[in-house]
């Protein structure tokens, strides 16, 4: 299954939500969403987001205050 | 909001209306307008619908080119309270009002623009900018969006 990568590294709010959002309407049912940023309530939120678009939240991992949220549509 | 259809005795089916979030622009000042604009792209992004109705100091920031010329609601300085905060954004990295507003339509939040406003400040629908504007009302259409919201706010 193809996988759409995001990169707000740097973005602050609201742009790493929009831009999560974003893909995830350009993304077709099954395919896979990575996000990768660095605003550290984003790494809460977009969780929170997920939950509440009914989709499924793959894995979140943080290195080195880059986070990577994979979102399965 | 969740609805339940009944068919016959059974109940077969759940259909999920999507939340909403309704928000006047009252005011027309740079950071009420961030503020209007963050929490509807929040709201859109999180599987809400979100309609943004522009009335009176907000409707100006429809006008063509006229979307980053608000004044800051305080310590504006005579503009150079704006332009420090103004620096201090762009350090941060927060998006211009151009590029929410963009995201915003681009997600499906809905412009409205408050016709009332346009005759009192005689602003004529060739001064606003179209490509920003999905909508002209006036409250009959503020409360048929506001009735169905789970979120309705006054800026």
């Amino acid at each position: 299954m193809a996988e759409l990568k995001v990169d707000v590294k740097g973005e602050t709010c609201p742009v790493p939500l929009v831009e999560m959002r974003k893909a995830l309407r350009k993304a077709s049912p099954g395919e896979i969403v990575e996000v990768v940023g660095t605003h550290p309530a984003s790494k809460k939120e977009i969780p929170m987001a997920v939950e509440s678009l009914g989709l499924e939240l793959v894995d979140v991992e943080e290195k080195d205050g880059v986070w990577r949220i994979r979102i399965r549509k | 909001m969740k609805r339940f259809i009944i068919w016959g005795e059974k109940m077969v089916d759940e259909i999920k209306k999507p939340d909403k979030a309704t928000i006047i622009v009252h005011s027309g000042d740079m950071d009420k307008l961030y503020s209007a604009l963050i929490i509807s792209n929040g709201a859109l992004s999180m599987g809400m619908e979100a309609s943004l109705y522009f009335t009176f100091w907000g409707l100006q920031r429809l006008q063509k080119g006229g979307l980053e010329k608000g004044p800051l609601s305080k310590m504006h300085l005579l503009g150079l309270g704006k332009w420090m905060i103004k620096g201090r954004m762009k350090k941060a990295n927060v998006a211009p009002l151009e590029r929410l507003i963009k995201d915003f339509r681009e997600l499906g939040g809905k412009v409205i623009a408050c016709e009332m406003t346009m005759e009192i400040m005689g602003v004529d629908k060739k001064d606003l900018n179209q490509d920003l504007i999905d909508e002209y009302g006036a409250v009959g259409t503020y409360i048929q969006e506001a009735r169905d919201s789970k979120i309705t706010l006054f800026i």
